[in-house]
């Protein structure tokens, strides 16, 4: 039950979103050519912003460490590829996922808060994230309940944010707004301000269980968010679009609109991540493809 | 709390800039053009030729006919020969198809001609590429649609061709220009003599080609490029009917005189000072986004460009800092690169117009900031600028500079921001920034120009009509608006 | 030695429902015969289950069809006007094969091609004409502008095999609207030609479909489907008319009677909607 007076502490009114605005600025970030080098930079900045993810029913601990094993392994035959930021897994499978990834310096992320509907009571959100981090997760991604966000309970929504990241201690907080259900760029504004004001770590897009998941003008309405946040209160916040990112021109595309909103700091696994699983094998080739100037076939990249 | 730092393995530190990556297509420019006259490129009279520049290194580009007053006779003869024995007697229907072609065969080139424009003018590859040249090809496309159906346009009246057109058209979109020009003289009958401007006569002189290519009857359009002089003879030419002329607006009151006590019909489009509105309740990212194109776009050489910002106080202070912060990501350089946002400024003598007001601006009292970024060594380039502490009775918040420089007020209320929007000579444009819908349509009705823009800016449309009021002209281009200026109506 | 005479490949001839050629689901089909009584060729007979089909379809493409740029849809109906004309030998070839002259039939292609380009000029510019600010007493700012009605049954008139199909055409899908269209009974093969230059020109899948049968047959349920916003027939039989009139009312649809089409844009007001909307003017 909230304790909140208007809707939650220094709540100011969410500026108001121009859609057609927001999609003229995508554009025109999306005509940017990111050639030679500076590609090749951006392939490999992104690569280690992945968090390799595997969120199905049918998971299984030979699943999941057969992903860890591609996530310390991506591509041997290139030098120099960084790894993975973390393997995001349901909280049943972390066990699994620390014993495998011990000492490579990937973190386990995993998902909790009745992921991905989210429609539970607080207690039982609060025993799934308990368990998780028990378990060992270095982070939690969590889930709203969008149906009280859209009713207008935003007192509701910020406690529960407020609580999962007392659980957390010391496990970041990745908050999931799930925009595709969220209908406006208004809306996701202020889902985004409220999650930052609640504590949030990282504001995230997608559960990638919907259509539509992360998409540019809504990744570009949570950067503004997170500008505004840094120049209201100095800290710097993260950002994690996730679902639907398959091809490795899109993620370059993300890291041009991060660049040129953010800025240079924001450039980093610490504060930006990209949840996605087929998206690892299209930057290797991409990267095989411009140290080897031919276009590659799937045939000679391990598939987890 | 805020983000915890683990002791990780790091990814590659962030050094992250962008690697040149410039325009593959070959612009196809000659090393030299004539005068095009009657469906042929014929040499000038008296033998003269205009080395063209290209403003990102100031080199060369290519040698181009100058016209003199013979030329531009040759040429307005051609174009009433070709109205009367051919033009005017064409079904309408036919007269549409050849617009068309045009309009196709452009589309097929129209990478080459984006880098032609580019090189040739200074702007940015990715402006023509995705503004100019499509907005060319949809011009010729909207209007060649109608010239068969001009019954429908004037209820109750006929309308007839006026005869021989010349027009007179400004560096800033070479190609843009050229056709809001011919396309709705061409589609309504007419025929024309076009002066395409001093600096940039290269992509007329490619439509030319097409125009060859399209099978146009010759002498229906015909090229004279050149300086101030072939323009005037244009202007002054007895066997012109009409004059369209977009430039500044002491050269539109100079044409005004020149023309007073002829039967001569004209329309002319001239400069501007607008004034871009944000008010309180704007949806801030986006209008900063939208200041950034009013000025930016083009270098700031546009007619139409917010080139005042009015800001509601309340949102000033923030505003202004993401704004500053915005500049700071505009690439400026070269115009080929696909990268650039800003590219070169036109001329040398344009250069020194702009430089010339930075200077005025500090003397009168303004406090003026700039991007950091770097800027080529060789060509012309001015760094995106902003002035604030600007007064309305500054220089530089009424006069027009035509670069990368924007002057900032402040303002309270609405009504105060429509009279400091108005008090102007000018009336080409403006711009308003709300999320209210009823405070939009009030202040689009109070202000006094031709086009308003409502949570956008500079943006076109062939359907859509431009002009001023007062000292930015008169008459209007593109939509069906567009068609009056270049018929007369007769009752049925 | 001779080489023997080349057996020539005869055309089948199916419907156009949404992008693709599929046969009557009815198996059905008809002999089409030219003035001696000799068949030309196969032709299905459509059924009202073809229409259902295509109802669909139509439905689904309304959607990003009625979405588009005028100066769109003007660039695809140019566009089938280049292949028109590009096909024009074939299209000639096959009028004569239904019984007219080599000058009628190239006439007819040549003003079938003309009437694209006249109707792809009208794309960006009827909004213009039948659009309105209107001057109302209150501190209001209201305008009215032209909707596409929505899936549209076109019943094609029966003398024009080519032409008069794409003339009654022309302004409904200019306009916006996705149609159902069932070709002239006597003349049904430029029609199915005509549908192979939609799904090569760029015509989305389902904006324009076209089904070859009886009338007879067909009228009530055209006129009678629920999910049908507007019908026009072409042509002049009385107790065709009735039919489709009495159908129509089960949905309110709106009803064009209208004969053989040609230049004209109040055609293309006869399958829009009008839609008036209000804002105050004031701070």
């Amino acid at each position: 039950m909230s304790t909140l007076q208007a809707p939650y502490p220094s709540w100011s009114p969410s500026p108001p979103v121009d859609q057609v605005g927001v999609e003229e600025r995508v554009a025109r970030l999306s005509a940017r050519s990111i050639k030679k080098g500076s590609k090749v930079t951006a392939l490999k900045l992104a690569l280690s912003m992945i968090d390799l993810t595997t969120l199905e029913g049918s998971d299984s601990v030979g699943k999941v460490r057969q992903l860890c094993d591609k996530a310390k392994h991506v591509h041997d035959a290139l030098p120099d590829l960084p790894h993975v930021a973390a393997v995001c897994v349901y909280p049943t499978l972390v066990r699994t996922a620390k014993e495998a990834l011990a000492g490579s310096g990937i973190r386990v992320a995993a998902v909790a808060t009745a992921f991905p509907s989210g429609q539970a009571d607080r207690e039982t959100k609060l025993r799934d994230t308990r368990f998780a981090i028990d378990e060992g997760a270095d982070e939690i991604d969590m889930v709203i309940s969008r149906g009280e966000f859209l009713e207008g309970n935003f007192g509701y929504v910020y406690d529960e944010i407020a609580a999962i990241k007392a659980v957390c201690d010391r496990a970041q907080l990745k908050v999931i707004l799930e925009t595709g259900e969220l209908g406006t760029l208004d809306r996701v504004r202020e889902a985004s301000d409220l999650a930052l004001a609640a504590g949030a770590d990282f504001i995230k897009t997608s559960t990638g269980k919907i259509q539509p998941a992360a998409t540019p003008p809504v990744a570009l309405v949570m950067m503004e968010a997170l500008r505004d946040f840094h120049l209201r209160t100095g800290q710097k916040r993260g950002l994690k679009p996730a679902g639907g990112i398959r091809a490795a021109k899109q993620a370059v595309q993300y890291l041009v609109m991060l660049r040129e909103t953010l800025g240079d700091e924001w450039l980093t696994p610490e504060r930006f991540r990209i949840g996605a699983s087929t998206l690892t094998n299209d930057i290797v080739m991409q990267i095989a493809k411009e140290t080897e100037g031919v276009y590659q076939s799937n045939d000679y990249f391990s598939q987890a | 709390m805020s983000v915890v730092s683990v002791e990780r393995k790091s990814a590659p530190e962030p050094a992250w800039t962008y690697a040149p990556a410039p325009e593959s297509a070959d612009p196809g420019i000659r090393k030299r053009y004539g005068l095009f006259v009657n469906g042929e490129f014929v040499a000038p009279a008296d033998g003269k030729y205009r080395t063209i520049v290209n403003p990102a290194n100031e080199q060369p580009l290519c040698k181009v006919a100058e016209g003199s007053a013979a030329d531009v006779d040759r040429a307005v003869k051609a174009a009433r020969q070709a109205y009367t024995r051919v033009w005017s007697k064409m079904p309408a229907r036919e007269r549409g198809k050849y617009v068309f072609r045009i309009a196709r065969l452009l589309q097929e080139r129209s990478r080459e001609f984006a880098a032609a424009e580019s090189k040739n003018g200074g702007k940015p590859i990715r402006e023509s590429r995705d503004t100019d040249i499509p907005l060319a090809i949809a011009h010729f496309f909207y209007y060649a649609g109608w010239a068969d159906k001009l019954d429908f346009a004037f209820p109750g009246m006929r309308a007839k061709p006026l005869g021989v057109c010349g027009q007179v058209i400004p560096w800033n979109f070479p190609l843009l220009m050229a056709a809001w020009k011919l396309a709705p003289a061409l589609a309504t009958g007419n025929t024309c003599v076009l002066k395409p401007a001093e600096t940039t006569p290269v992509t007329a002189l490619k439509l030319a080609e097409i125009i060859q290519m399209a099978d146009l009857p010759p002498g229906v359009v015909n090229i004279v490029p050149g300086g101030r002089p072939t323009g005037q003879a244009v202007v002054e030419h007895p066997g012109v009917d009409k004059i369209a002329f977009t430039g500044s607006t002491a050269v539109g009151k100079w044409i005004m005189k020149a023309l007073a006590g002829s039967s001569k019909r004209y329309t002319l489009e001239l400069g501007g000072k607008a004034a871009n509105i944000i008010f309180e309740d704007a949806a801030i990212d986006q209008a900063v986004e939208g200041i950034i194109n009013a000025i930016f776009f083009n270098q700031g050489h546009v007619c139409c460009a917010g080139s005042r910002l009015l800001v509601q106080e309340g949102v000033a202070g923030s505003l202004i800092e993401k704004l500053q912060s915005r500049m700071n990501h505009l690439i400026v350089g070269d115009p080929l690169d696909k990268n650039t946002d800003v590219g070169a400024i036109n001329s040398k003598e344009q250069l020194e117009k702009i430089d010339r007001y930075l200077v005025i601006g500090q003397e009168e009292g303004a406090t003026m900031w700039q991007s950091e970024c770097p800027l080529p060594q060789h060509g012309y380039y001015v760094r995106p600028t902003l002035f604030t502490n600007v007064s309305q009775s500054h220089r530089i918040a009424q006069e027009e500079i035509f670069g990368p420089v924007l002057a900032i007020q402040t303002f309270r209320t609405a009504e105060e921001a429509i009279t400091k929007a108005n008090n102007t000579p000018y009336g080409l444009s403006g711009g308003v920034w709300t999320d209210k819908g009823a405070k939009i349509f009030k202040v689009t009705r109070s202000l006094k120009a031709g086009v308003i823009w409502a949570n956008t800016f500079n943006k076109f449309d062939p359907s859509s009509p431009f002009g001023g009021y007062k000292e930015s002209g008169m008459g209007r281009e593109g939509g069906w608006h567009g068609l009056a200026p270049y018929v007369r109506l007769e009752r049925v | 030695m001779k080489s023997a005479p080349r057996v020539p490949v005869l055309k089948t001839y199916k419907q156009f429902i949404g992008g693709a050629f599929p046969r009557s689901e009815s198996g059905r089909s008809f002999v089409l015969e030219d003035a001696k009584g000799r068949p030309i060729a196969n032709v299905c007979q459509g059924s009202r289950k073809d229409f259902r089909d295509a109802a669909v379809k139509a439905r689904a493409a309304l959607e990003d069809w009625s979405a588009r740029s005028g100066y769109n849809r003007a660039q695809i109906l140019y566009r089938l006007a280049e292949l028109v004309e590009g096909r024009s030998d074939q299209l000639v070839a096959e009028l004569k094969q239904q019984g007219a002259t080599a000058a009628a039939a190239r006439t007819e292609v040549e003003r079938t091609t003309d009437l694209l380009i006249y109707y792809a000029g009208w794309g960006d510019k009827y909004q213009q004409i039948f659009s309105t600010v209107n001057p109302v007493a209150s501190p209001h700012f209201v305008f009215s502008v032209p909707e596409p009605a929505g899936v549209v049954a076109l019943i094609a008139p029966d003398e024009g095999a080519l032409l008069g199909l794409v003339a009654a055409l022309c302004p409904i899908v200019v306009g916006g609207n996705a149609v159902i269209a069932l070709a002239s009974e006597s003349k049904p093969l430029s029609s199915i030609t005509f549908s192979e230059v939609c799904a090569a020109g760029d015509v989305p899948p389902g904006v324009i479909n076209i089904l070859t049968g009886f009338r007879k047959e067909l009228l009530p349920h055209i006129a009678g489907h629920m999910d049908v916003n507007a019908v026009v027939y072409c042509g002049d039989d009385p107790s065709e008319r009735k039919t489709v009139e009495t159908e129509a009312s089960r949905n309110v649809k709106r009803v064009i009677v209208t004969g053989a089409g040609g230049e004209d844009p109040y055609r293309i007001m006869e399958t829009q909607e009008v839609k008036t909307t209000w804002h105050p003017v004031g701070f």
